[in-house]
């Protein structure tokens, strides 16, 4: 399907139209410089035509004294394709927050361009930076080089996954803690479970600075770090007036979708009720300039958000209400100590955190690491009688 | 005995401390942000107590980015914005500007290469996705393109703040959700819908058994032994189509171009502004393959965007909205059948079951 000397790709071709960024004109960019992409976008334009997809997962590869970081992948058709007969991606641990300079994207770049297809994913959906195919040869290579340009690789498989946090203190005034450090901390600590993989399956900490949540912690996360508050909002009077004065309607934009009604708008003044306050954020969302979240700042810690594989979806459900910012990492480190000491112990091979909390009981968990129920980790208390009491809470039999 | 190390090899480093690449308005204002406002869409200011601002400009990438494209950006934040620009968790990329004047000349840039400048706020942004047929062996169809053919019908919700609230999409080529897109506005998940066909004259040539039978989720996989030979057989009952089993062993191709499409989900939500997060739930069951612009899962993501941005109050997030008006008019509204395959059947499947007697007509 040659014209020109320029090959065709006539389903490809035609994602190449329309004002959205196109991935096709991504890979033609890096097929001038490297022919193996040529093989994927020949491999890509056949599962286009045909409907399905052309590769397989494979053996185990990887960097020596790594269990994780890549994942291997082989075309299924290497004959037809042979330049894409190995493809497998590299995961690069990205800086926090994904903040780089111009001499680091060029750095990752160089290094890509000598050792693989030139191909990234900024990023892929867990944070990690994603060299996207090359082949077995290349990996040690990459690595050495990956290393000595200051960067490491990310994980995969049943491991600690590469943490991510969302812009925080860096560039947003409603971090409650400073995800950045968390997440860099965190990630430092356990570099051993990251590379090599330890667990009955995955475990993902994810740092959101803020309700927001713009790392979808509660999502994803085995353990979400979900910055708050525990004072008032701090309030600016003069700048809700201004909001009001240039048309924001108060009561209708801003008090009549507070969750909990703790608002009150008497056309001059604003009042919140704090107490009843559940740190949503819509009010401040709304008006950034007059509403802030307080100062005595932390996290909520909430545990065992995954996606659907193996029980079903569950989202995180909140294990301590509340963490002073500066005791986070003191506090995570021990939670996840315990956490994971259970889990080694009774989680079955691919059971997530959150599934084996459903499996044993949320109860017998927080027994199991320590903690005591309170309130805030339920919408409300059970509404079955089945309570397996247990033996030490009951009078022992009468004696004769 | 250990060989000696030639070299030194350098391990478990981590990744380069992020204070190394903060834009130094960043570093000074750091944790010292007092509000931002939006300038334009695609276009913040954040102003810092010190008085200081900085001007964030987010344009969208399609995931897929060439080495030569990552110059480029790093070419424009050393021209623009002293050299830092950083990524979104929805990759977008941002460049960090002190400069206001240099947001016009950025913006022009960008466009020039199809780069739109956008996704704050009340617009569509970027579309979390996965890798489908380009790098994924377990993918029901191709996230790339389908974010390129539903972002091309979309792109002006990208470029404008015209939505009632945030619309977050998300992609992912099959239920295993790399992606995570539970929790999305609108979902597209690939959906399988055959077990996967066993080669029993491949499989003990490439194939661990106790592996391959481990790797079922659900246990249906349990040893055979077929014309002699030791295989496996599939509980097909028991079988949801996740792929698990032909990644162990590439005798269990489950790839079928006539049973593979995606299946759309509707109103999740991942932030806590207002309503507690929620999952997204079913909107349409099966949409079939049809590359490369997938017209019909287009037309049916834009007509939920339509009805959901004429119907919608203010702030009202696609599940909000939804659970306010309730499910019996969105699926008036927007046409799409209410069939068997939408009630639940799994393991907590009474949660969505309507439990009063709160009906609208």
């Amino acid at each position: 399907m040659s014209e020109n000397g320029k090959v065709k790709r006539k389903l490809l071709d035609e994602l190449e139209k329309g004002p959205w960024p196109s991935f096709v004109t991504e890979i033609k960019k890096a097929a001038e410089a490297n022919p193996v992409c040529d093989d994927l976008l020949g491999q890509l334009e056949l599962s286009y035509e045909e409907k399905k997809g052309h590769w397989k997962h494979g053996g185990i590869v990887g960097v020596l004294g790594y269990g994780g970081g890549v994942i291997g992948r082989y075309s299924d058709i290497p004959e037809q394709f042979p330049n894409v007969a190995h493809f497998h991606t590299i995961r690069v641990n990205q800086p926090a927050g994904w903040f780089y300079t111009s001499s680091a994207i060029r750095t990752l770049a160089d290094i890509w361009e000598r050792h693989g297809s030139g191909l990234t994913n900024m990023h892929g959906s867990t944070g990690d930076i994603v060299f996207l195919g090359t082949k077995t040869d290349e990996l040690e290579p990459t690595f050495k080089e990956l290393t000595e340009a200051g960067f490491d690789l990310g994980g995969s498989g049943s491991c600690m996954r590469t943490p991510s946090a969302c812009a925080g203190p860096a560039r947003c005034e409603w971090a409650c803690y400073d995800t950045l450090k968390v997440c860099d901390d965190v990630t430092r600590t356990y570099q051993d479970e990251l590379h090599r993989p330890p667990f009955p399956y995955k475990f993902k900490v994810k740092c959101a600075g803020c309700p927001n949540d713009c790392v979808a912690a509660i999502a994803r996360a085995d353990l979400s770090v979900i910055g708050t508050w525990k004072d008032e909002i701090q309030q600016d009077d003069s700048a809700v007036a201004e909001y009001a004065a240039k048309g924001l309607d108060i009561q209708k934009e801003v008090v009549d979708h507070c969750p909990t009604k703790c608002m009150n708008w008497d056309g001059k003044k604003l009042t919140i009720e704090n107490h009843e306050c559940v740190r949503c954020m819509h009010c401040i969302n709304v008006m950034p300039k007059a509403l802030r979240p307080g100062k005595e700042r932390g996290a909520t810690l909430l545990i065992g958000a995954k996606a659907p594989i193996v029980q079903g979806a569950l989202l995180s459900s909140v294990l301590i209400p509340f963490v002073p910012a500066d005791e986070l990492k003191e506090t995570m480190d021990e939670l996840i100590g315990r956490i994971w000491e259970f889990w080694d112990e009774h989680g079955k091979n691919r059971e997530r955190v959150g599934e084996l909390i459903q499996r044993v009981g949320m109860a017998n968990f927080l027994d199991a690491i320590g903690l005591d129920p309170v309130p805030e980790m339920v919408t409300a208390p059970r509404d079955n009688p089945y309570i397996f009491f247990k033996d030490e809470e009951q009078p022992a039999e009468a004696e004769a | 005995m250990a060989t000696t190390p030639t070299r030194k090899r350098i391990t478990d480093i981590g990744p380069p401390h992020y204070s190394k690449f903060l834009h130094p308005l960043v570093a000074k204002n750091y944790g010292k942000w007092k509000f931002h406002e939006t300038l334009e869409p695609g276009v913040l200011c954040h102003v810092g107590e010190s008085g200081d601002r900085l001007y964030t400009v987010r344009a969208a990438s399609p995931r897929i980015l060439a080495v030569q494209t990552l110059r480029w950006f790093a070419d424009l934040a050393d021209k623009y914005a002293d050299g830092y620009l950083r990524f979104t968790s929805r990759n977008n990329v941002e460049f960090l500007l002190a400069n206001k004047d240099n947001i016009a000349p950025l913006k022009k840039e960008l466009a020039s290469q199809n780069f739109l400048v956008g996704g704050t706020n009340n617009a569509i942004s970027n579309v979390v996705h996965t890798q489908g047929w380009v790098h994924c062996h377990s993918s029901a169809t191709d996230a790339s393109g389908l974010v390129k053919s539903v972002m091309d019908a979309l792109a002006s919700h990208f470029t404008q703040e015209d939505m009632p609230a945030k619309l977050r999409l998300a992609v992912a080529c099959c239920l295993n959700m790399c992606g995570a897109v539970h929790c999305s506005d609108i979902a597209i998940l690939g959906t399988h819908r055959k077990p996967p066909k066993i080669r029993h004259d491949l499989l003990p040539k490439v194939c661990e058994v106790p592996t391959l039978i481990a790797s079922c989720p659900t246990g249906a996989i349990r040893p055979a032994t077929v014309d002699g030979k030791q295989s496996v057989e599939v509980v097909e009952e028991q079988c949801m189509y996740c792929g698990n089993c032909y990644t162990v062993c590439p005798a269990m191709p489950l790839n079928d171009p006539d049973n593979d499409g995606v299946s759309i989900w509707v109103g999740g939500k991942v932030s806590n502004a207002r309503s507690a997060p929620k999952f997204s739930k079913l909107a349409i069951p099966f949409i079939p393959n049809n590359p490369p612009r997938w017209p019909e899962v287009v037309d049916a993501v834009v007509k939920i965007v339509e009805v959901y941005a004429k119907h919608a109050r203010k702030h009202e997030r696609m599940g909000e909205w939804i659970e306010r008006v309730g499910w019996p008019r969105f699926f008036e509204l927007t046409g799409i059948p209410f069939t068997r395959y939408h009630i639940d059947d799994f393991k907590h499947a009474g949660l969505t079951f309507a439990r009063s007697a709160h009906v609208r007509f």
